[in-house]
Order: structure tokens, then sequence, then C-alpha cells
């Protein structure tokens, strides 16, 4: 379902496969524990490392897997509760975080490439759309917390939840949602490598670079249950650093 | 106001300017703090205020060399007294402006976005959030402002958790500063005390100035409120 791999200073997570990597408890469960690892070899291999998330074939992720939860709705919200504490475990990722966008990304797959810091997509196919409007389904609150937080232009936000745009990736790029634009999947794969070896290079502290990441998007944090830290330990941490 | 050698205050026409003096990096300490928010407060019958500095530095952010010797009850003492600060700016009854004539690192750059409007220096000195570099956690005071002038998402990643060094071009382009101006520190100080003046000849009734600016900076503001000259001694955080 996905696989992990240390390159140097990056570590790269791919799911696998040509299907459409939907975010069933399987796969929820592999994520997690391939960002678990992650999160564990940083501990061990010190300041200076990063993440990209990439996908074979022709999606990125098309979502939730309803198809597994047909018309029960406890299914559904039973995923929607799975799914949390995953962009819980990413928006606290002690690292720089890259989504090489390599196929279409849907709902809950668009999501998760929200969820990482920077996003590389391809030109040539694949496209950023929030079904949830066209097929009839309300949004989670933490997903409206996420795009809130990272599409702050009102007409952008409109556009991809209200109306269910599909972006591609230029005008994606256009409006801030995605960083780099490749032309085909390979560049793509191969940009988002290169741009977390240059954040990777920069040795942030992991536990700081996750601080500050909260500090700028606590609505969204908070969302997925992260819960920030007081004054006084930042405090106590910059004093243990002295 | 007591004399002192950190700061010079001076009244050019309706213009009430602030100077922090000397070459040195204007570290926020709290001698530093106490000493800006006098001469804030010896704003009073002015139009319009500004706030300088000499030297290649606006200000480099909070005094960490204190810090470091400081105990650490005696921390929130220097974030106190930036709180404070900027309270009194978010309910100054006048416009502001920052003239940021040099480099404006965390909260040196917090600092100047919390006033109105924000004059840059063009050709030398960066818009800088180090903190990420220094591996420093930024206090929630802090972040809530930067947040509140910082609300695009991309810019806010760039500017704090990318750590990157903004040139006034720059700064321009992504909206978090009002103007790049050509030139040396005097250039910079004549053109934010011209955008001061025209802001002080709107002739708008300061107390509306102040409950507007609070109305519209209002999470930044209910942080700020108890630690500021006007907020009830009850209120007021022990520090």
């Amino acid at each position: 379902m996905c696989t992990l791999e240390q390159r140097g200073r990056v570590f790269v997570l791919t799911l696998t496969g040509d299907g459409e990597h939907r975010l069933g408890h399987p796969l929820i469960a592999s994520l997690r524990s391939a960002v678990a690892s992650v999160a564990a070899a940083a501990a061990s291999a010190g300041p200076g490392t990063a993440l990209v998330t990439v996908a074979e074939g022709r999606f990125f992720s098309n979502g939730l897997d309803i198809g597994w939860a047909g018309t029960s709705r406890p299914r559904l919200q039973e995923l929607v509760d799975a799914l949390r504490p995953l962009a819980a475990d990413l928006l606290a990722l002690p690292m720089p975080t890259v989504a090489a966008v390599t196929g279409h990304a849907s709902a809950g797959g668009f999501l998760l490439a929200l969820c990482h810091d920077y996003r590389v997509m391809r030109a040539d196919r694949g496209v950023l759309y929030m079904s949830e409007i066209d097929i009839g389904l309300p949004l989670p609150p933490y997903f409206v917390a996420m795009f809130r937080a990272k599409i702050t232009a009102a007409n952008a936000l409109r556009d991809v939840l209200l109306r269910g745009r599909k972006l591609r990736a230029a005008e994606a790029k256009e409006m801030g949602i995605v960083d780099a634009v490749c032309p085909g999947p390979a560049e793509t794969a191969a940009e988002a490598i290169k741009l977390a070896e240059q954040l990777a290079a920069r040795k942030w502290d992991g536990g700081v670079y996750a601080s500050i990441r909260m500090s700028i998007f606590p609505e969204a944090c908070k969302s997925v249950g992260i819960v920030e830290e007081s004054d006084e330990e930042k405090r106590k941490h910059f004093a243990s650093r002295l | 106001m007591e004399p002192n050698n950190l700061c010079t205050v001076e009244r050019r026409g309706r213009v009430h300017l602030i100077t922090l003096t000397g070459a040195g990096e204007h570290r926020l300490s709290p001698a530093l703090l106490s000493a800006i928010r006098s001469a804030v407060a010896a704003s009073a019958g002015a139009g319009a205020l500004v706030l300088s500095a000499e030297g290649k530095f606006f200000s480099n952010g909070f005094d960490q060399a204190w810090a470091r010797t400081a105990p650490l009850h005696l921390h929130s003492t220097m974030d106190g007294g930036f709180r404070a600060l900027v309270a009194d700016l978010l309910e100054l009854p006048m416009p502001t402006v920052a003239a940021v004539t040099g480099h404006a690192a965390a909260a040196g750059c917090a600092l100047a976005l919390a006033h109105d409007s924000v004059v840059m220096r063009g050709s030398r000195g960066f818009l800088f959030m180090s903190e990420v570099h220094a591996g420093i956690k930024i206090v929630d005071f802090l972040a809530e402002l930067m947040r509140e002038k910082v609300p695009d998402a991309v810019n806010r990643r760039d500017l704090l958790l990318r750590g990157d060094k903004m040139s006034a071009a720059e700064a321009v382009r992504r909206g978090i500063v009002d103007k790049a101006v050509d030139g040396g520190v005097e250039d910079v100080v004549n053109a934010a005390v011209a955008e001061a003046e025209k802001l002080a000849a709107r002739g708008w009734d300061g107390e509306v100035v102040a409950e507007i600016r609070k109305a519209v900076w209002p999470k930044v503001w209910d942080k700020a409120k108890d630690y500021g000259a006007d907020a009830p001694a009850a209120a007021r955080p022990r520090l």
C-alpha cells in the first residue's frame, strides 16, 4: 500500500500501485505507521531531514474509501475519524514536508496534500478537486479548518470548497495552493525530492520547526487534536539550550 | 520624557518621530522597551507617530544575551514589555508608521508590523523571522501578531517557517509592507514622516482611530490589552 525509503536526508513515502490510493483503514494505518517511523528515525538522525510523499500511477489519492463505506453513515464517519490522526501526525512532524502531487488529489486526497508544507504538482494531467459539494457530502470540521488555514484568498477558498472547482497545476500555483509545477510525474517527484533536500540542508531543529508550524496554523492543528505548547514550556526549551 | 541614550524624540510638523539611537542592533531589552514606551507616551498632541532607527538595524529582536543571564522567571518581563509596547501602539490615538531603516528581525520585525503603515528601505535591510534558524520557538503573542498582520498562508510559511530574508521589494510584492524607499536611512525617515504627515492631515478623531484599529486587529488587541499603559492595574499581569 505504501513504502518508505531513506535517500540521504530525505524520507520518501510512496503510495504504491496503479489504483486510486483510496484512504480506507488499511492504507491509513500503513501511512500512520510509515509516518511514525519517519518521526522516530528523525529523532536519531538529528536536525536536517525532510519528508516527501509521492504516489505511483494516475492518482495521488482519490480520497476516503467511500466504496467501502457504501451507504453506511457510521462507516463513513469511521474513515473521517481515522484520517484525522494521520493529518495530525503530518502537521506535528518534526521536519519539512513536501507533497509530490503526481496525480489526481481529491477530497481526502487533496487534504492529504495540504497537510504538507509544500506542494509540487505535475502539469500534464491530474487535478486538485474537493468533490464533496458535487456528491452531496458535508465537510468534516477538520477538513474545513485545514483548507481555511492553507487557502487564505477568499475567492480561492470559495472556488475550491463551494464550487468544486477542479484545479490543474498551473492555476493551483497562481492561487498559491501549489508551489512548483513540473511537466510530468518523474520531474514532479525529482523536484519534490530536490526541494526536500534543500529544506533538509538548512538543518533546522525538528522540534522547533514543528512548533513554528503550529504557531502559523494554530486552528488547523487544534482541529486535528494537536495541543500547542504553553509559552512557559517554550521558554524552558529556550533556557535548556543555553 | 526622561532623557535617555536609547532613543530620541522630535516633532516634525504634526509628526512625533522616535529614533532608536546608535549603530547597534537595538535589541528589545526590557530597558529599550521601556524607553520606547516612554517615547510613545510623549506623543500626546501629535497627529501621527513614526518609529525609526539609526544604523544598519531597525531592531534585531529580543535581547537574547540579556535572557541568557537573567533568571527564567524574569524572561516574561521582556515578553511583557513587548506586549505592553504593542498595546500602547494599538491604542494610540493617531496613525502610526514604522520606518524600517535597516534589518528588522524576529520581535523587531513584529514591532515594525505592529504599526499601521510600514515604509522600508529598498537598498538594504531585510524582514527576517530568524527563529527557525536560531532554534527558538515563537511565543504565542508574537505569533498572534504575525498571524493577524500576515494573513496569507504562503507568506506566513515563507516568512516564519522557512525564515526567508525578505527585501523591501519582495515584502511590497507580497503585501507585507506598504512601500520601499530608495536611498539611505534619512531618505526612509523622510518618506515615513511624509506618509505620517499625510495621515495626520486627514484630521481623524484620534479616539476613533484607536477604536477602529483595535477592532481591525481584535485577536492581538485581546492578547495585548491587559499590558498597556491604560490597562486597569488589577488586570495587569504581575511581571
